[in-house]
């Protein structure tokens, strides 16, 4: 399978990843927000599928750019720029790349990190997506510095995702909606960093189940 | 002249602050863009664009309400052309109360950068005066 190929193949399987746990983030969304977030990144993934489709995407740069131009059109919540972005940054850092190196994808993790605190001016330990974001790109960097291949390279970062989601439930949330919370958002998982999990784990999967990656 | 954009997460709210502001300032542009692209509570970045890009005046204020209208308004505006993007600013006041302020200047002839000057200041008046 070709890179433009694997990255097509990991968009699927995220929008199913959405499609699957659009109720578990809606639930956790309404413990500390407005209950959409598994209903913003569902719609989001599908306008995603559907640019996909119409615009066939000749590298993976393009495939994450409509990606990027679907979430930030059709998402509707905090979700859509901010993930809109980090699809977008990782688009540049892959751009004139036909062939995804282990390096190449930590690289780009590490854009899409930038593009999200820049964008929502959160650091880690904020209670938001960043805080699952964060220690991915810090995982990928080191798996990759270490020799794994791409799909052992979105393992590392999911399981340093998932460790920082889970991170988040005691803290209290300095962005976001459940910033209007106070001390009442601790004892719940931030939502957008749930879904950066299932994004990432999407990804390892996808390539796991693939021969391992290449 | 300087005309406005008022981004909220309701299409009831930027409607009713285009009215308020539109009684002060009858013949300044004003469009209010309020919702997501299915007409729910939440933001519709494309909505945005249509509206900036549509603007007859020179200059353009944007103001916004919360959350994701505020990484909307921005995430936009990054992505307009140069040109354009040099007439856009974002206003960063209570959404009424800067919006208001800034219409009724606008009204009367200001520049850009005096009405977001009127607007930034609702961002520390008082409005009791000290009075409880
Ligand atoms: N300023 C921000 N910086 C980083 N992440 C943010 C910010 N604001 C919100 N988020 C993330 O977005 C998630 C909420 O997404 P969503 O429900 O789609 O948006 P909304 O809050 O507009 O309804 C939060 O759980 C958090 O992870
Ligand atoms: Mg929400």
């Amino acid at each position: 399978m070709d890179s433009t190929q694997a990255t097509i193949s990991i968009i699927k399987e995220m929008a199913a990843a959405m499609e699957e746990h659009r109720r578990s983030l809606t639930r956790l969304d309404s413990e500390i927000g407005d209950g959409d977030h598994g209903t913003n990144m569902h719609r989001g993934f599908q306008a995603a599928l559907e640019r996909l489709e119409n615009t066939d995407p000749a590298s993976p740069s393009d495939a994450l750019k409509a990606v990027s131009m679907a979430l930030i059109g059709k998402v509707g919540g905090a979700a859509g720029p901010l993930y809109g972005t980090a699809f977008l940054r990782a688009s540049s850092a892959l751009a004139g790349k036909e062939d995804v190196s282990a390096e190449d994808v930590a690289d780009a993790l590490e854009e899409a990190l930038a593009g999200v605190k820049q964008r929502g001016k959160a650091e880690a330990g904020d209670k938001t997506m960043v805080d699952a974001m964060s220690p991915a790109s810090e995982a990928a960097k080191e798996a990759a510095g270490s020799g794994s291949n791409v799909g052992a390279v979105f393992r590392a970062a999911a399981d340093a995702a998932a460790e920082g989601a889970e991170a988040t439930v005691p803290l209290t949330a300095r962005r976001g909606r459940a910033s209007y919370m106070g001390e009442r958002a601790a004892g719940h998982k931030d939502p957008g960093a749930a879904s950066t999990y299932l994004l990432l784990d999407a990804a390892a999967r996808t390539l796991e189940s693939s021969s391992g990656g290449s | 002249m300087v005309g406005l954009v008022l981004v909220s997460h309701s299409a009831e709210i930027a409607e009713g602050t285009a009215t308020l502001v539109r009684q002060m300032a009858g013949e300044v542009e004003v469009a209010p863009v309020g919702g997501d692209s299915d007409g729910s509570l939440g933001t519709d970045p494309e909505g945005i664009q249509a509206a900036i890009e549509g603007m007859q005046a020179d200059e353009v204020l944007v103001f916004v309400d919360i959350g994701s209208a505020v990484l909307s308004a921005e995430t936009v505006v990054e992505m307009l052309t140069p040109e354009l993007r040099e007439r856009v600013r974002i206003v960063d006041t209570p959404f009424v109360e800067g919006a208001f302020a800034a219409g009724v200047l606008a009204q009367a002839g200001a520049d850009a950068a005096e009405c977001e000057s009127a607007a930034l200041e609702s961002r520390t008046e008082s409005k009791l005066h000290g009075e409880t």
